[in-house]
């Protein structure tokens, strides 16, 4: 029995998930560790000697193919070498790539499979998995069917398991990637960088979709001004066109620290908070008292932004002697 | 091109008062208002697009209960040609894999070019049927797509990644691609467009009809099954500010002090 965690990298960078993903498999009890690598050829060295530690043993395996990410051909590598070694779990992040080659793998092998687990653990031969669902407002305790192997992908950021050290054997695999995959990866693309970096700034009032509308942004902007604050939000105000990406407060869009981030009708979606929960202080404004948001701030405040801003900015106009 | 779109009807999780049943396996959602869920209307507003630009048709799939219907009136409504929904009392609670296999066998024969979900549903958040449809058609998928150009019979997806990346991938057609929000923007359905949709026929089809029996879908064959709900676990847990706007507003104004050195 074994546990296999798959290694996350991005144009030759290692994503910091990996060690998340580590010290996971470690926790997991249902065997040795395995970190697998695949990548483009010559890629994998660099990988490997940045590998945090965790893993007994790594498996490498270099193929054109696997140049780029292609989740088509990552899933039919790690099913080809899975069905000769037959690990219990296969653990992958639930990030854009984890989304792709995840339920991919999960098709070709007819496994298991449960995708964004905030917490996994192995029990009489089974995978169990906590999730939360219902965009954070419930948890749900759910179990896979017993198989020769299960596929998991898990929520970043969640693990605090100590990693052991030590040094990992390198076992190079040869692989064939199957033609007529019918998919193929092009490029990557970054987007271009905006004239405002909210990752700077040190107050944040930013805005989620309880703004209600376009115009009502202007009632955050009045607030920002008499703090001297940067405007950011969250993704359904950019998807609306309320605001430009580049105000985006996200896993995909900026990460921030600020000293004070105000949260006024955010409903505290994992994507969201992943990106803002280290700000010194965080006060969160929602009329819903069981907004998810409510777990991440220091400072909640229970009702109607319309009604609170108002009286935020009259208080700060006085205190700064501005009013 | 004959398209495909798959689409869920959902509660309001921001709204919604949710409560774990008696049970604990299933969850009330009160008053909220049911809904097609967020990203399956960007998957419909991109199945629109690419049949009015290329003059195709589109079928609309839905799994669920009658109570779902309005999804698939909505899809109908803004252009959808047909609509199927496939109901029985075995699936409730079956997981994505077994929704799936559902879908797979609703799809039949029919040779659609392109099929379209959405990146995940607002209640249980896999993104795991699009891709696990993909599987048991045998099609190539890439989810999590922002942008859709067609290139004589391939399509070329960008794909969104985390903090500001993407990556372009081509696939081959047919293929399934999952539609993250943003893509587009979905246009507005009235309600009178709605209703107008309610003269159009959905089939309602039973597994019998689709050739599955509930060894592959029901709890048998259901390879995920939720055993308990339970509100989440304690996080930071906020302090609370308490009192009318003004009041609340000066304690604000004590902690930008305090906390934040603003001010
Ligand atoms: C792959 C992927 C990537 C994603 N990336 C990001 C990302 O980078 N950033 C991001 O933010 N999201 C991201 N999301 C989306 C995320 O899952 C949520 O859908 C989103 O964060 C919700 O935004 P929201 O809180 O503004 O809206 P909602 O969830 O709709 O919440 C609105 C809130 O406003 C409150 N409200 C309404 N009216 C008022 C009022 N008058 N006064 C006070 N409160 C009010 C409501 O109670 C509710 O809590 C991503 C999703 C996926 C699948
Ligand atoms: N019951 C269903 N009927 C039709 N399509 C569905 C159903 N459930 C999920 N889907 C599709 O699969 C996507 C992802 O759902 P999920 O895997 O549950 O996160 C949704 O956005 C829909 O496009």
């Amino acid at each position: 029995m074994s546990v296999w965690t798959v290694v996350e990298h991005r144009a030759g960078a290692m994503r910091d998930v990996t060690a998340d993903l580590l010290a996971r498999a470690g926790g997991l009890d249902a065997g040795p560790v395995t970190a697998v690598v695949l990548a483009g050829p010559g890629e994998a060295d660099g990988l490997v000697s940045g590998l945090p530690p965790g893993a007994h043993r790594v498996a490498v395996a270099e193929h054109p193919d696997l140049a780029g990410f292609n989740g088509a051909a990552w899933a039919a590598v790690l099913a080809a070498l899975a069905r000769r070694e037959v690990p219990a779990v296969i653990l992958g992040a639930h990030s854009a790539a984890g989304a792709d080659w995840a339920p991919a793998l999960a098709a070709l092998l007819d496994a298991p499979v449960v995708t964004d687990a905030v917490d996994l653990a192995w029990e009489d031969g089974a995978l169990t998995a906590q999730r939360s669902v219902y965009g954070g407002k419930l948890h749900a305790r759910v179990r896979l069917a017993p198989a020769s192997t299960t596929v998991a992908t898990v929520r970043p950021g969640g693990a605090d398991a100590p990693l052991p050290a030590g040094t990992a054997a390198v076992d190079r695999v040869e692989v064939q990637v199957p033609s007529g995959l019918g998919k193929r990866f092009v490029e990557w693309v970054q987007e271009a960088a905006g004239s405002v970096d909210i990752a700077q700034a040190d107050v944040l009032v930013s805005v989620g979709r309880g703004i209600g509308d376009a115009e009502s942004v202007e009632v955050a902007e009045a607030l920002a001004e008499a703090l001297g604050a940067t405007v950011s939000c969250s993704r359904p105000v950019v998807d609306l066109g309320w605001l430009p990406k580049e105000r985006q407060v996200g896993v995909s869009g900026k990460t921030v620290k600020p000293k004070v981030y105000l949260a006024l009708g955010i409903s505290g979606a994992f994507q969201h908070v992943t990106a803002m929960k280290d700000a010194g202080c965080i006060i969160a404004v929602n009329k819903d008292p069981k907004a998810p948001i409510f777990r991440t701030a220091h400072y909640g405040i229970v009702g109607d932004l319309f009604k609170v801003v108002p009286a935020l900015i009259k208080a700060v106009r006085e205190a700064r002697g501005t009013a | 091109m004959n398209l495909a779109v798959f689409v869920k009807q959902v509660p309001d999780t921001a709204e919604a008062d949710l409560v774990v049943a008696a049970d604990g396996r299933s969850v009330r959602t009160g008053d909220a208002p049911l809904q097609l869920n967020e990203w399956d209307r960007f998957a419909l507003e991109e199945a629109v697009l690419w049949k009015e630009r290329t003059g195709g048709a589109l079928t609309a799939f839905l799994v669920g209960p009658e109570e779902h219907e309005d999804a698939l009136r909505r899809c109908l409504a803004v252009g959808a040609d047909r609509a199927v929904r496939v109901w029985d009392p075995a699936l409730p609670g079956q997981g994505p894999c077994a929704v799936a296999r559902v879908l797979r066998a609703a799809v039949g024969d029919e040779p659609y070019d392109l099929f379209l979900c959405g990146a995940q549903a607002a209640d249980d958040g896999f993104g795991l049927v699009g891709p696990l449809l993909a599987g048991e058609l045998g099609i190539p998928s890439a989810t999590l797509v922002n942008r859709l150009e067609l290139q004589d019979g391939r399509v070329r997806c960008t794909r969104e990644l985390e903090a500001g990346w993407g990556e372009v991938v081509d696939l081959d057609l047919p293929a399934l691609v999952t539609i993250q929000t943003g893509i587009n923007e979905p246009r507005y359905v009235s309600i009178l467009g709605i209703r107008k949709a309610r003269k159009k026929p959905i089939d309602l089809l039973g597994l019998g009809d689709v050739g599955l029996d509930d060894r592959r879908v029901g709890e048998a064959g259901s390879r995920l099954r939720v055993e308990a709900f339970a509100p989440p676990p304690a996080g930071r847990e906020a302090e609370f500010l308490e009192g009318p706007p003004d009041a609340v507003a000066r304690q604000v104004v004590d902690l930008l002090r305090e906390k934040g050195g603003v001010l």
